[in-house]
């Protein structure tokens, strides 16, 4: 039985099959075996605000499906870690929820006693397979490539329910898995800012001026690319990158990979291979050093 | 200053505190005192002055109840816990955020990006549909098909009346 189930949540399997696809070949490198569970659906995320109830229903029903399976979850976005890790804390730590959880979920034919672990693609690379480990299987060191990473918000905040797994204010676990294939990582201003994706849809204009400035602190840096761990900042900076330009005439034409991407480059995969056709900022220099 | 803009303490509401700290999320709003940390952290903030955290928090402890909830103050928070981690008293502030806007819902107050996703939500079970054409699209990039699992998820926003509100 695998140990993990592979939480695709809503946005990757339609929005982001260059992050799934270049991560489920990384996980198949590893040797790391993701089952892939008949009947999850959205994590909450968007419920949440509305009725807390309905959003903790939702994430409960998946932590469920994955606990009847034996398995932990994986997941890829840094939304539905959050909303995920903090239900699959809320229904561990308090019994009196968990009871009022399953009564509703019984209806379902489900029940949920508290157990699966919650874990984002990029932790579990840093904690479980390490730095170390990913190193040997790097094949082609990207040692062309300067590259800034984008933790995002999710993945690290509220720290509290991430076991201080890094540091929120000063975080260095993508730092390090960058350095592992080889790449440089190039710091810039207000690296910890917030892609403004949880208000693209109420103020569109105040979240895309969000994404304006952190592209322009990136591109100050002078780098290859931005490298980032969830799909929905990959919305902002690569899907609405376009958008920005032209609302603020200006030309960034900056390349955006996901991390497993970039892994799946440094352990000899092709462009094609990582799903890089779907990424829509091409990259000359990219195109020429991965030619095959 | 016109007659209409000055603000008569009257028509607060002094309960409104008591009212989001019995809401989960808002247990901790007695704690601010103001030190606008928050404000000062905020990357919202930060590109409009539209939106000012300890500003809503304070107009919410004074009981500026209709303020608050009508106003779209509240669903301008982008939930980065910038603030969370930075608040000197633990107020929590992005949960906060959102156990006001779960009362504002309940008076029906939902912005439309949200009733749409509502809608995404009941019609799929998810954000984003996912029907033979996209499965097809997966496919092409051998990545296994998905099967959409709404029924369940409707029989929840049913139970919770997210519904009526979204309609
Ligand atoms: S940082 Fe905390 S205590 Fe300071 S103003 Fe904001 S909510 Fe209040
Ligand atoms: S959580 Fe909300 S209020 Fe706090 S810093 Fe982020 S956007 Fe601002």
């Amino acid at each position: 039985m695998s140990r993990y189930a592979l939480y695709l949540g809503c946005t990757v399997p339609v929005r982001g099959l260059n992050y799934e696809l270049s991560a489920r070949k990384v996980l198949d490198r590893l040797g790391i075996q993701v089952a892939d569970l008949d009947g999850f659906a959205c994590c909450g995320f968007p419920a949440k605000p509305l009725d807390w109830k309905a959003g903790l229903l939702m994430a409960a029903r998946n932590l469920a499906l994955a606990e009847a399976a034996g398995c932990d979850l994986l997941t890829l976005c840094s939304a539905c870690t959050g909303t995920l890790t903090e239900a699959a804390h809320r229904l561990k730590e308090d019994a009196r929820l968990r009871a009022w959880v399953n009564e509703e979920l019984a209806r379902q034919g489900k029940k949920y006693s508290g157990k699966v672990r919650v874990r984002h693609f990029a932790r579990m690379l840093y904690e479980e397979t390490g730095v170390e480990r990913l190193k040997e299987l790097v094949t082609r060191e990207l040692t062309d490539l300067a590259v800034a990473p984008h933790y995002g918000c999710h993945y690290l905040k509220p720290s509290h329910l991430y076991d201080g797994f890094d540091d929120p204010e000063n975080p260095h676990s993508l730092e390090r898995l960058i350095e592992a294939t080889g790449a440089r990582v190039k710091h810039y201003e207000d690296e910890g800012q917030c892609c403004g994706g949880g208000i693209l849809g109420f103020d569109e204009d105040t979240a895309l001026l969000m994404t304006k400035q952190k592209l322009d602190h990136v591109v100050a840096a002078e780098v290859d690319a931005m490298v980032l761990i969830c799909p929905f900042c990959a919305i902002m900076y690569e899907a609405n990158q376009r958008r920005v330009e032209g609302l603020y005439n200006t030309a960034y034409k900056l390349p955006v990979l996901y991390y497993s991407q970039l892994l799946g480059l440094a352990m000899g995969m092709s462009l094609e291979e990582v799903g890089f056709k779907l990424n829509r900022v091409k990259s000359r220099k990219l195109a020429q050093l991965f030619r095959e | 200053m016109p007659e209409d803009d000055i603000i008569d303490v009257s028509d607060f509401d002094p309960n409104f505190r008591d009212e989001i700290a019995a809401e989960p999320g808002g247990e901790y709003i007695r704690r601010c005192f103001s030190c606008g940390t928050c404000s000062a952290s905020c990357p919202v903030g930060g590109v409009t002055d539209k939106y000012n955290p300890r500003r809503i928090i304070h107009m919410a402890l004074l009981g500026m109840r209709q303020e608050v909830l009508s106003s779209g103050f509240v669903w301008l928070c982008s939930v980065c816990y910038t603030c969370y981690e930075r608040c000197p008293q633990d107020v929590r502030i992005p949960e906060l955020m959102n156990a006001i806007r779960n009362i504002a819902v309940r008076e029906g107050r939902i912005p439309q990006t949200f009733k749409t996703q509502v809608g995404q939500l009941r019609a799929h079970g998810r954000l984003y549909e996912v029907g033979d054409y996209e499965n097809e699209r997966r496919q092409e990039y051998d990545l296994p098909p998905i099967r959409e699992e709404s029924a369940q998820v409707r029989q929840i926003l049913d139970d919770m009346d997210v519904e009526e509100e979204a309609e």
